[in-house]
């Protein structure tokens, strides 16, 4: 009787895990295929112009999308400006002075701007930035981006924050060390490791869009004059390059999706590398 | 009820022989008092309608079981307690006679230092920063000053010779035993005049617990001491003065001889014969 | 500078309990010190009539008495206050015990004072030469059984204990020789009387002394006990109570 039992569970277990296999096999093979395509159409068009010239006219060959490279990187800057001192400093109120219905009222709407379509978010920076200045520019995708990345930023700082045990606070408070003293050069200091990996999740996120960058940045075929003007980014122009009739724009639009999540997965092992050498300092 | 025994200033030490810890310098003079003290954590009752009064140089030790308000007594002296959201505090905390809860708390918490149960070095900081911490964030800034603060205070803390050579490591990396010294010289750079320790040895292993009361022993000539502890023998080595809670009121304060041989109240004797608690 | 650090490595608070330990063993020698005085004056007294000295050893006890009770207080302050364990424990029962003999110690000299002061008030007798040899000999046994205990030396402790064989036999030898005496001088029956109870008074001392020399041994035996497993030190203590 319990014989029987017995192997019903074992064969039940057997199941289960080769359920969960399946599963992990599953969920794998999006992020192969990506990258076995991207580096199977992508990596013949890699080659040194693609990183120091500008795109040619079509049928041109020689071309590349250097300043498309040096756009996304400046977009992501202008965006860091905006959101790393807002997020960093909303996070910081949160965990230390947010016990209340207004930071709870801050944190649901936190949460809301999450979950806003990066679309809109381009419509809000159109409205905000470009209708005023009344045309495109570096500043408008920088918003975008920026708005973008508030949340999450704000977010991870202040669920860091809440990690740092409590007794440290105490620790400063009694040696009468003001509240906002110990907030930013005892709890943030402590804390560092964990805001900056919320940051650059922030940023491997941001490269990589494209909606809000439509209609706020625009796309440039050549080198910006001004921050003022509009920017050429990785993202736009692989979504330009990719509809084209071009065999070379499809190429170069392949080419530029390697290099964004070679990018974005440079970023990564940076992260795990910036986080593992704190963990090993304590 | 009890009140005889609330509102008396424990009687000032004859210079016996005999006598722990009383070697006839514990002064007449007041440094802290507490008068019909109640703390709140929202409708909880956590201290109920406490009076007492810590002579100068004195050490006084607050026993009692768990949960019967002695941490949260010592918290409120230092206004540690407020910064508990919805705790509320009456009655009147005074150093030298000022109320402490219409000083300035930064101000207050300079004066009155305090060393908890669990070691807290600052974990980012050096050694040698743990102890300036608290001096740099002051604005102090000279570096030959914090130098020679830094050093009295490990010396102080009797960790001096243990760690002078290796100031520069993680307050991290030093044992537990060591890690409490160094956050009592911490709290000792800034020099206050008063100094809470919560149960500052429960974590420690013998030794160390040893090291940590000898060092109370040698503090109590500069300072004035109060500490928590849930241990009643270490009470009756270390203090001068031994007051006893019970539910969140203090059932007797008196000198500590007189605690641990002649008790005036059955309940005090009942605690420290092991009978509860 | 080493020396400065080793030194400030050095536990304050041991260094507290110790010096409460040593000022105990301090008092207790003082208050010996002043029992011997008083012993040896009171005997004195009685063997030469001086009634100054008498009355200097009476006065005297109040001294004595004040002094047990502060040693009794520091003894419940430090075991109350500081859990003495192992020696130090051992030590502080000693050191009770040796007060309480001490005390009692001083009370025998005040009776022999007192004796001292009615033998001057009745007719002459010649004092029997067991009595000066027993003062001598229990005031050798109290000076060495104070030694032992200062210098924790058991062999000197154990030679007090041979030594009150001999009292006890002198104290029967007094007895006999009184006797003797009153038979065909039954009107000295007074003095008689008087020098039985300096006997009785000197062979309790002689007593007492012994219970302060078990205590040394004690002390000092329970340390050497540990070394010496296999040696049956126990029984022979036993015995030494049992002989009396």
């Amino acid at each position: 009787m319990s014989d029987s039992r017995f192997w019903l569970r074992k064969y039940f277990s057997i199941a289960m895990f080769t359920l969960c296999g399946l599963s992990v096999v599953i969920a794998f093979i999006p992020l192969i295929l990506i990258f076995y395509r991207t580096i199977a159409f992508g990596a013949s068009a890699l080659d040194w112009n693609f990183f120091t010239k500008l795109p040619t006219p079509v049928g041109e060959t020689g071309g590349g999308l250097a300043n498309a490279i040096v756009g996304t990187l400046i977009l992501v800057g202008l965006g860091c400006c905006l959101s790393l001192p807002v997020g960093v400093m909303a996070g910081i109120y949160l965990s230390e002075y947010g016990q209340n219905w207004f930071g709870n009222t801050v944190r649901f709407l936190t949460d809301v701007l999450n979950g806003v379509p990066s679309i809109v978010t381009g419509v809000v920076a159109y409205t905000l930035v470009v209708l005023p200045m009344k045309h495109f520019s570096a500043y408008a995708g920088g918003v975008a981006l920026g708005i973008l990345m508030i949340p999450t930023i704000t977010r991870t700082t202040e669920e860091i924050l809440k990690t740092v045990p409590h007794t440290l606070r105490e620790a400063a408070l009694a040696l009468g060390i003001p509240q906002w003293k110990t907030s930013l050069q005892i709890v943030l200091r402590t804390a560092i490791g964990g805001v900056v990996t919320g940051i650059m999740l922030a940023i491997a996120r941001a490269a990589g869009e494209t909606a809000p960058l439509l209609f706020t940045a625009l796309n440039n075929r050549f080198w910006h004059t001004s921050l003022g003007q509009p920017i050429a980014s990785l993202t736009v122009f692989i979504y330009n390059y990719s509809v084209s009739p071009f065999e070379d724009w499809i190429a170069q639009a392949w080419a530029g999706a390697l290099v964004l999540m070679i990018l974005i997965l440079l970023l990564s092992i940076a992260v795990r590398f910036a986080t593992r050498s704190s963990l090993s300092e304590r | 009820m009890t009140e005889e025994i609330e509102t008396t200033e424990p009687p000032a030490m004859k210079t016996e022989i005999h006598s722990t810890g009383g070697d006839g310098r514990i002064s007449d003079r007041v440094k802290i008092s507490a008068e019909h003290v109640s703390a709140y954590f929202g409708k909880t009752q956590a201290v109920k309608d406490v009076s007492l009064n810590i002579p100068e140089h004195a050490v006084v030790a607050i026993i009692g079981p768990s949960g019967c308000g002695k941490s949260t007594f010592l918290r409120s002296i230092n206004r540690m307690h407020e910064l508990i959201p919805d705790s509320r505090l009456t009655g009147k905390i005074a150093l030298d006679g000022e109320d402490v809860y219409k000083m300035d708390a930064v101000l207050l918490r300079k004066k009155i230092g305090m060393v908890f149960q669990k070691a807290n070095p600052f974990p980012t900081m050096s050694i040698y920063d743990n102890v300036a911490a608290g001096l740099r964030m002051g604005g102090m800034h000279d570096r030959k000053k914090i130098s020679e603060i830094v050093e009295r205070s490990l010396q102080q803390a009797a960790l001096w010779s243990e760690v002078k050579d290796l100031l520069y490591k993680s307050g991290a990396s030093l044992s537990g035993g060591q890690q409490q010294r160094l956050c009592i010289a911490r709290a000792l750079a800034v020099n206050p005049e008063v100094l809470l320790m919560d149960e500052p040895a429960s974590a420690l292993d013998p030794i160390s617990t040893a090291k940590v009361e000898d060092l109370i022993y040698e503090l109590k000539k500069t300072y004035t001491i109060a500490i928590v502890t849930h241990n009643m023998q270490q009470a009756a080595r270390v203090s001068d003065y031994t007051a006893f809670f019970y539910m969140g009121e203090l059932i007797e304060y008196d000198e500590t001889r007189k605690i641990f041989t002649m008790p005036s109240k059955k309940q005090t004797e009942d605690y420290v014969t092991g009978r509860f608690g | 500078m080493l020396l400065e650090d080793s030194v400030k490595k050095e536990p304050t608070m041991e260094r507290h309990f110790q010096k409460e330990l040593e000022g105990l063993k301090t008092s207790l020698i003082k208050m010996g010190s002043v029992v011997e005085e008083s012993i040896k004056l009171s005997t004195h007294a009685f063997l030469t009539g001086d009634m100054e000295l008498a009355q200097r050893v009476i006065d005297s006890d109040n001294r004595i008495n004040s002094l047990e009770l502060e040693i009794d207080n520091a003894i419940i302050d430090l075991l109350a206050l500081q859990q003495p364990v192992a020696r130090d424990l051992r030590f502080i029962i000693a050191a009770q015990k040796i007060n309480n003999d001490l005390e009692r110690l001083g009370d025998h000299a005040v009776n022999i004072a007192e004796s001292a002061v009615t033998m001057k008030k009745l007719p002459y007798i010649e004092i029997l030469d067991e009595i000066p040899t027993m003062a001598d000999v229990s005031q050798k046994m109290l000076k060495d059984a104070l030694d032992g205990f200062i210098l924790l030396d058991a062999a000197l402790a154990r030679s007090v204990l041979i030594s009150d064989d001999q009292i006890d036999e002198m104290n029967r030898q007094v007895t006999k020789d009184v006797i003797e005496l009153l038979k065909p001088n039954p009107q000295l029956i007074e003095c008689g009387l008087e020098l039985i109870r300096v006997s009785r008074n000197l062979e309790r001392v002689a007593d007492l002394t012994t219970n302060i020399a078990e205590e040394v041994i004690f002390q000092t035996q329970a340390r050497v006990v540990k070394h010496h497993a296999e040696e049956k030190t126990d029984p022979p203590l036993l015995e030494d109570k049992r002989s009396r």
